[in-house]
């Protein structure tokens, strides 16, 4: 198959030795669960429990509220113990709520919804998908029955399924297509199916040889999907450039993929699809690489939502050193996380303890201008002057550089000689771009409610005015009739 | 478990560092340099070290005035660097305060003064060569024969010190010099007399090739310098992008002109390996700081550097013209990268999206 080439790019350490021959182990149930109300883009779901509540296991607790938004399933059976803030994996270390349930051991499950036909309407798998609270996988956590429906507004020719797994250490997709490679391609071929597309490519680095050959005799049952093996170069599984590299169609800046007609899902959202539909079972576990050089057994782990992430390091023999840093994602574009005290989410692809000896952190030093930053973004833009705009406070000129058309692989600042951190300033601008806009829209707002108190008062003081005058002439006209009776 | 300062990612790094880059352009560097030192001599050996270490006093001073971290600034080697090169292109024989005011030109005129590394539009280097070449152009062109050292004929330590220092006796230099490749070919071409006569014997190719002919301390082995550049090239610290185009920019007019009129223009083999074009290729002209971003900029900047050279040696004042060609240049390289930039993914050339239309796949 032809492969057009993507400008950019680093090849970082790959690091997946650790797990990539680890099978998928059960994790065990926690004593204690919490399921964030939101694990997904889009708003918060609406709880439908109360405390007290006994759920059973894929019960619905949370329902989608509005068009973008993903329900909640109890990941296992028990009480309802409180409704309320708990710590999520966010860099903030903020606060959200969420619903806590506690075990009650037996992991019931209730009533499954009924399996969908092979001929299901397409319409009828993106319900399902929806109903089955089924959110991007691979971290981007959009709600993928959203992304299911875009048959109704493009013309779509194209699937790609996105099994690059580009991040260092990740390995929990390359074992998911290992072991259930099968119900991963009918996964694909119900996507595809909902999705009215003719082609479906399965995009996996060539650095996975093993869930290469496993799709590609599983997805040789299905007509019209074939696997592709794509150069192991980070970022190859950004979602735009995946598609350059398989179609040669570039997606316009500020514009989906959607607008050229094709659509990108996750492998491992397949996965969860196949068992919604097939099985009629919700989005309640799913498949965690634990690793990193602080752990002392790295292990693919699948963990009900909202297992504690320090069960799962436990799991794998817990800690061998103080980590410099723990992540929710990959070292390239994973979140950092100020605790382990925080639930598995759906977006959670995998959970590392980093050394320094992984991170490589170091002294920063100045620009030289080397223009490695320049070469190894897969965008086009020119890091350094972006950074350089930004650390002058001069936000215009970074955002007509191209601030906003970055995508914060972080390929500049993992290959900067003077280790800048470009992506934190790019981050930090944004922030700060964003909060401009709220505070001007704020002002603008204040400066259109007073202008219209103005005018609204400025009527009222001519009405009054008007009507004072009129009860003036009134009275006047009373007066003279009243002199005029009296006169003669 | 304590609250982590917040940072963002990459929580990855390639490895490579500004200081490892700078340490291994001068590991690039050290065949020329230690052939060269060789080669002159004790008074090269003085004048080496008198250069070096100024470089980093000014550089520590300048750290100290501007209240910024000496030590750690210190470690990242490019004052080290810039010393070093500019070492390299001073006559081997020139007095202790040729070296000590080029590192005074190179570390504070040539960058300290723009705000320390990585702010300089100018290569150091190449400001302290050019203006010591225009405020001294005595000391600056008095070239010799080498005189290997341990050789019967060349200067012991003593002498060294009184050719380099002055202490302790007076050398004539006048009576020791004699003109480079190039300096001879231009004097000879400017009395009227054809190519063929002035290189009797042909030109020592050679004596270029391999570095003895009189020159520069670190110029004069074509060979040597040309292994450090494919090191360079090899650990991927320079492109190739910079040394091809500057060598083309040499190459392609110089030969042209020698093909037509032999008699009056050098072969492109002698504009090759003569003096600096090596040293300028692959360790000058692609200073990192001083040179453009973008490949495209570079091979613009690069060509560019060539042909200066070129039109420099060929009807310009001085028989070489690395120095100046590499700062005209330097000066037109923030314009290159004004003009010269890659595409934003999804926009065209002037930054607008691209329009949005379905199109069928193959």
């Amino acid at each position: 198959m032809k492969l057009f080439r993507i400008r950019g790019g680093v090849h970082p350490d790959p690091r997946k030795d650790a797990t990539r021959e680890k099978t998928i182990v059960d994790a065990p149930i926690s004593a204690v669960l919490h399921l964030p109300l939101q694990q997904h883009i889009g708003a918060p779901a609406r709880p439908v429990v109360k405390v007290g509540d006994h759920v059973l296991k894929g019960q619905v607790i949370a329902e989608a509220a509005g068009p973008v938004s993903a329900t909640v399933h109890a990941s296992t059976s028990g009480a309802v113990a409180a409704i309320g803030p708990v710590p999520v994996p966010h860099a903030s270390g903020l606060a959200a709520p969420a619903i806590t349930l506690a075990p009650d051991g037996k992991d019931t499950w209730a009533e499954p919804m009924p399996p969908l036909p092979d001929d299901a309407e397409p319409a009828a798998i993106a319900a399902r998908v929806a109903a089955a609270g089924i959110v991007g996988l691979g971290g981007a956590t959009f709600p993928s029955a959203v992304k299911l429906n875009l048959r109704e507004r493009h013309k779509l020719t194209t699937l790609v399924m996105n099994g690059a797994e580009c991040e260092p250490f990740l390995t929990c997709d390359d074992r998911l297509m290992r072991e259930h490679a099968e119900e991963v391609a009918a996964g694909v071929a119900l996507m595809a199916r909902a999705l009215g597309v003719g082609r479906t490519l399965i995009a996996i680095e060539t650095n996975k040889p093993e869930a290469t050959a496993a799709m590609t005799e599983a997805a040789a049952l299905h007509p019209g999907i074939d696997v592709a093996p794509v150069p192991t170069r980070y970022p190859m599984g950004s979602e735009k450039h995946l598609v350059h590299t398989l179609t040669g169609l570039e997606t316009p800046a500020r514009a989906l993929t959607a607008d050229i007609g094709v659509v990108v899902h996750n492998i491992a959202t397949a996965f969860a699809v196949y068992e919604a539909v097939k099985l009629g079972r919700p989005l309640v576990s799913r498949v965690v690489t634990v690793s990193g050089g602080a752990v002392a057994e790295p292990k693919n782990l699948r963990a009900v939502l909202g297992t504690p992430i320090s069960d799962l390091i436990a799991l794998c023999g817990g800690l061998t050193a103080e980590p410099q840093e723990i992540l929710s994602g990959g070292p390239m574009m994973g979140q950092p996380l100020r605790s382990t005290d925080i639930p598995t989410v759906k977006g959670m692809n995998g959970i590392l303890a980093l050394l320094p000896s992984d991170t490589r952190r170091g002294p920063a030093h100045a620009c030289l201008r080397c223009g490695t930053c320049v070469t190894a973004c897969p965008c086009g833009l020119l890091p350094l002057e972006i950074a350089a705009n930004i650390r002058n406070g001069n936000f215009d000129a970074a955002v007509s550089a191209g601030l906003m058309d970055c995508i914060g692989c972080g390929s500049c600042a993992y290959a900067c000689p003077s280790r800048i951190p470009l992506v934190q300033s790019f981050h930090y601008a944004k922030g700060h771009i964003a909060a401009e806009q709220r505070v001007k829209q704020h002002n603008e707002e204040a400066k259109r409610l007073a202008q219209q108190k103005a005018i609204r008062q400025e009527k009222l003081a001519a009405e009054r005015k008007a009507m004072m005058e009129k009860k003036k002439a009134a009275a006047a006209a009373a007066r003279a009739a009243q002199e005029g009776t009296a006169e003669p | 478990m304590n609250p982590r300062p917040f940072v963002a990612g990459p929580f990855a790094h390639a490895g490579r560092t500004t200081p490892m880059i700078m340490s291994w352009v001068m590991i690039a560097l050290t065949p020329a340099t230690v052939f060269g030192l060789g080669l002159f001599g004790w008074p090269a050996i003085y004048l080496f070290a008198v250069t070096v270490a100024s470089a980093v006093v000014f550089e520590a001073a300048c750290l100290l005035l501007a209240k910024k971290p000496v030590l750690a600034t210190l470690g990242d080697g490019s004052a080290i660097l810039s010393g070093w090169i500019l070492a390299l292109t001073l006559p081997p024989w020139a007095p202790w305060w040729i070296g000590a005011a080029g590192a005074f030109l190179a570390i504070v005129i040539g960058k300290q003064v723009f705000g320390g590394l990585g702010q300089n539009l100018f290569n150091p280097a190449m400001v302290a060569r050019v203006a010591l070449l225009v405020s001294f152009p005595l000391e600056m062109t008095r070239y010799l024969a080498p005189r290997p050292i341990f050789f019967s004929g060349a200067p012991g330590p003593r002498d060294g010190l009184a050719i380099t220092f002055g202490f302790g006796g007076h050398v004539d230099m006048d009576a020791l010099t004699s003109a480079s490749t190039l300096g001879h070919v231009k004097t000879e071409l400017a009395r009227g007399l054809p190519l063929h006569s002035v290189l009797a014997d042909g030109a020592d190719l050679l004596g270029l090739l391999f570095g003895t002919t009189p020159g520069s301390l670190g110029e004069t082995s074509a060979l040597l310098l040309l292994a450090g550049g494919i090191l360079l090239l090899a650990l991927r610290l320079i492109t190739w992008h910079i040394p091809a185009a500057l060598l083309l920019g040499i190459l392609l007019p110089s030969s042209v002109l020698h093909l037509v009129a032999p008699d009056r223009y050098l072969s492109p083999a002698v504009h090759a390996l003569a003096a600096s074009t090596l040293f300028g290729a692959f360790f000058i002209a692609t200073d990192l700081v001083t040179s453009p971003v973008t490949r495209t900029g570079q091979m613009i900047f690069g060509a560019g550097c060539g042909f200066l050279i070129f039109v420099i040696r060929t009807w310009g004042g001085y028989p070489e013209g690395m120095a100046f060609a590499v700062l005209l240049m330097n000066a037109a390289a923030p314009l290159i990268d004004r003009w010269v930039r890659p595409r934003i993914y999804g926009r065209d050339r002037k930054g607008r999206p691209l329009a949005v239309k379905t199109r069928e796949t193959r």
